[in-house]
């Protein structure tokens, strides 16, 4: 057995002989049994929870001090400012910043959840057209090619979206949209926000704008391979009762796949509210204002952190780069609020999602 | 019978009665019926346009801007400050993205057969509940991460390792997703023929489950690789940006990628019109390797439907 080539190798000398064959049979038997194969699935299946559990330590750690310097007014402040980065940086709350630095993080909330809100409103009532439309009145041919549309749409890099947002959509908007919309609406409460000046075409609405565009193909293409597999029976006893092809979708399609839509929106939400590219191009990221209107320049928290990741680094004391880690925080609390929110929903919603007879 | 009476016929006679009671007869409702259908489709088929219109318009836009001014020998050139070529962008784009493959693809294809195939209860639901919420984690708190923690913390500044890793934490989701499910519709006969022959279960999972399952994880791959091919905001702050090819030096070496153009080099942040050019010229590239991705997949899956068949 001993085999010369055997001798050479360290460790494979006189003494040692037996093990390595033990060894090696053992390794056989847990290929052929399967052992082996198990643990390197455990070993890489433990990796993406080590990776979340690095990425919450390093962000908690990194933040702490902020949480502590900036309290609740994170959350309520409009001010976003470094403070006197050249001057003697002070002592506050035992953290070490530079005079004058005030964090405020509430523009950038709102704007988050603002041009989120936009992008829902408007994204998902023309994804679920669109998805309706695909299954039902397309012929095969076409809604493969659509289908090819869609996957496109959603494959554009954002920051190709971002260009055209910034390039000729937003101009677009502002030029020949904004100005239609805002002459004639009328002023009352939350209408009002769609008056007034209508800016250069970087703001609020063509962001929102933009990200409706980027989550419609994730929310159509779910819905659609939601509606191929609703049964027919259900389909065909609505028409046998008389409805028509709308009061068949409304009752009896879309409720069926309800949760699953829910599941879909929630999904463009999550890439509504961290993208951040398109967003940064075409919102103007103007720190530290609300927006009064609609149309005004605004930041979100992806784009805050993304253009002052550079400046943070000039913060001597290293402050600004920490206020930054909470802001990360914040932005990793709503998705996953959202995420949770969704799920609940779900759950709930498949409860009472199936109205026809389920044992079909 | 049913010639006589279509489903929703508008000459349908009212239930016996209903006119007797005072109710609203039938016949009188089916024209506001048949209008609310035809404004339901008018309204389905304008939000198709809404949707084509946009992908017609972005890569019209990107191609009409980017073709009078194209050269080949942007191809092969690097770029020099705000002119030049993109060849340094295009070895990066590429490096990133073997690496992104490499690294995820091995984790996901690990974790996914070890959801689908042997992890249970408890144990699952936090393994898959770990990658779930790694999913929904925004791409800019990665790069942060990716910036704090690799490229600062460990020292290894601007580097493709800290780029491929964070990439990589984008793209195991999708991977193991896929992965998961391919492995979940491999038919139960499969396994039970293998076990009927005597194949171990290992080889079994090998050489049958892992290959029928084997379109559904590369189709996972290729949105991998549309990921690490079309992420910037990850990039930014990892890979940092560099003039010259990669040099395949893990760490301490910054890395171009085709994204970091399209970003630096616009219109709006960028005054100067050879860069300018080189944004768009960058924008068409993704373009169209997005669309090759796209091709490959259809591919792929026409050549697993001929297989099966």
């Amino acid at each position: 057995m001993a085999s010369p080539a055997r001798a050479l190798r360290p460790g494979g000398g006189a003494g040692a002989g037996p093990l390595p064959r033990r060894a090696r049979a053992r390794l056989r038997a847990g290929i052929r049994e399967g052992t082996h194969i198990r643990w390197a699935g455990a070993a890489g299946a433990a990796v993406p929870v080590l990776a979340l559990g690095f990425i919450l330590l390093v962000l908690i750690v990194k933040a702490w001090p902020a949480i502590r310097y900036n309290g609740v007014g994170f959350f309520t402040g409009t001010t976003w400012a470094e403070g006197d980065l050249y001057g003697q940086p002070v002592r506050r709350a035992g953290v070490l910043v530079p005079a004058g630095a005030r964090y405020g993080a509430l523009p950038a909330i709102i704007g988050t959840l603002g041009t989120s809100a936009i992008a829902l409103v408007i994204g998902v009532p023309v994804a679920i057209g669109t998805a309706l439309v695909i299954v039902e009145r397309l012929p095969r041919r076409l809604a493969g090619l659509v289908g090819g549309f869609l996957e496109f749409l959603a494959g554009i890099p954002s920051v190709v979206v971002g260009l055209w947002g910034a390039v000729t959509f937003g101009p677009f908007i502002a030029r020949h949209v904004a100005p239609l919309v805002a002459r004639h609406m009328p002023d009352v409460p939350v209408l009002s926000y769609f008056r007034g000046s209508t800016g250069n075409g970087q703001g609020m609405l063509v962001s929102g704008l933009v990200l409706a565009i980027m989550i419609i193909p994730i929310v159509a293409a779910t819905t659609r391979d939601l509606i191929r597999q609703v049964p027919i029976l259900p389909r065909e006893g609505a028409v046998a009762l008389g409805m028509s092809e709308w009061e068949c979708a409304r009752r009896v399609t879309l409720p069926w796949v309800g949760s699953g839509i829910a599941g879909a929106v929630v999904l463009g939400l999550g890439r509504a509210l961290g993208e951040t590219m398109a967003v940064a191009m075409t919102c103007g990221v103007v720190l530290s204002t609300v927006p009064g209107n609609i149309y005004q320049t605004m930041t979100t928290i992806a784009a805050t952190v993304v253009q002052t990741v550079d400046t943070a680094f000039l913060d001597g004391t290293g402050f600004a780069l920490r206020a930054l880690a909470e802001l990360c925080l914040v932005l990793m609390v709503i998705t996953l609020t959202a995420n949770v929110v969704a799920r609940l929903l779900v759950r709930r919603v498949s409860a009472i999602a199936l109205p026809v007879g389920r044992g079909l | 019978m049913s010639g006589a009476l279509p489903a929703g016929d508008a000459r349908m006679p009212g239930p016996p009665g209903a006119a007797r009671r005072g109710e609203a007869a039938w016949p009188a409702v089916p024209l506001r019926r048949k209008a609310v259908n035809a404004a339901f489709w008018a309204a389905c088929f304008a939000c198709l346009a809404l949707v084509a219109i946009p992908t017609v318009w972005m890569a019209g836009g990107v191609i009409a801007r980017a073709v009078p001014n194209f050269r080949w020998s942007v191809l092969t050139t690097r770029t020099d400050q705000l002119s030049g070529g993109l060849e340094n962008a295009i070895l990066g784009t590429l490096a990133i993205t073997a690496g992104v493959v490499l690294v995820a693809g091995t984790v996901s294809v690990l974790t996914g057969m070890y959801l689908a195939e042997f992890a249970a209860g408890r144990r699952r639901a936090l393994l898959r509940g770990g990658y779930e919420v790694l999913a929904g984690i925004p791409s800019v708190v990665l790069g942060y991460v990716g910036l704090v923690a690799l490229a600062v913390g460990l020292g290894w500044k601007f580097s493709l390792l800290s780029a491929v890793l964070v990439v990589s934490v984008l793209a195991v989701p999708y991977i193991t997703k896929s992965t998961e499910t391919a492995l979940a519709q491999v038919p139960t006969s499969y396994r039970e023929g293998a076990e009927a022959l005597g194949i171990p279960p290992s080889w079994a999972l090998r050489k049958i489950v892992l290959r029928s399952a084997l379109p559904g994880i590369i189709t996972g791959i290729l949105v991998a690789v549309a990921i690490s091919a079309g992420e910037t905001a990850p990039l930014l702050y990892t890979a940092g940006w560099s003039d010259a090819n990669p040099s395949l030096a893990l760490i301490h070496e910054p890395v171009g990628y085709l994204t970091y153009p399209v970003w630096a080099f616009a219109p709006i942040n960028q005054p100067v019109r050879s860069a300018n050019i080189l944004s768009y010229d960058a924008a068409l590239i993704l373009l169209a390797f997005v669309l090759l991705l796209i091709v490959a997949g259809r591919v792929i899956v026409w050549l697993s439907r001929r297989n099966a068949a």
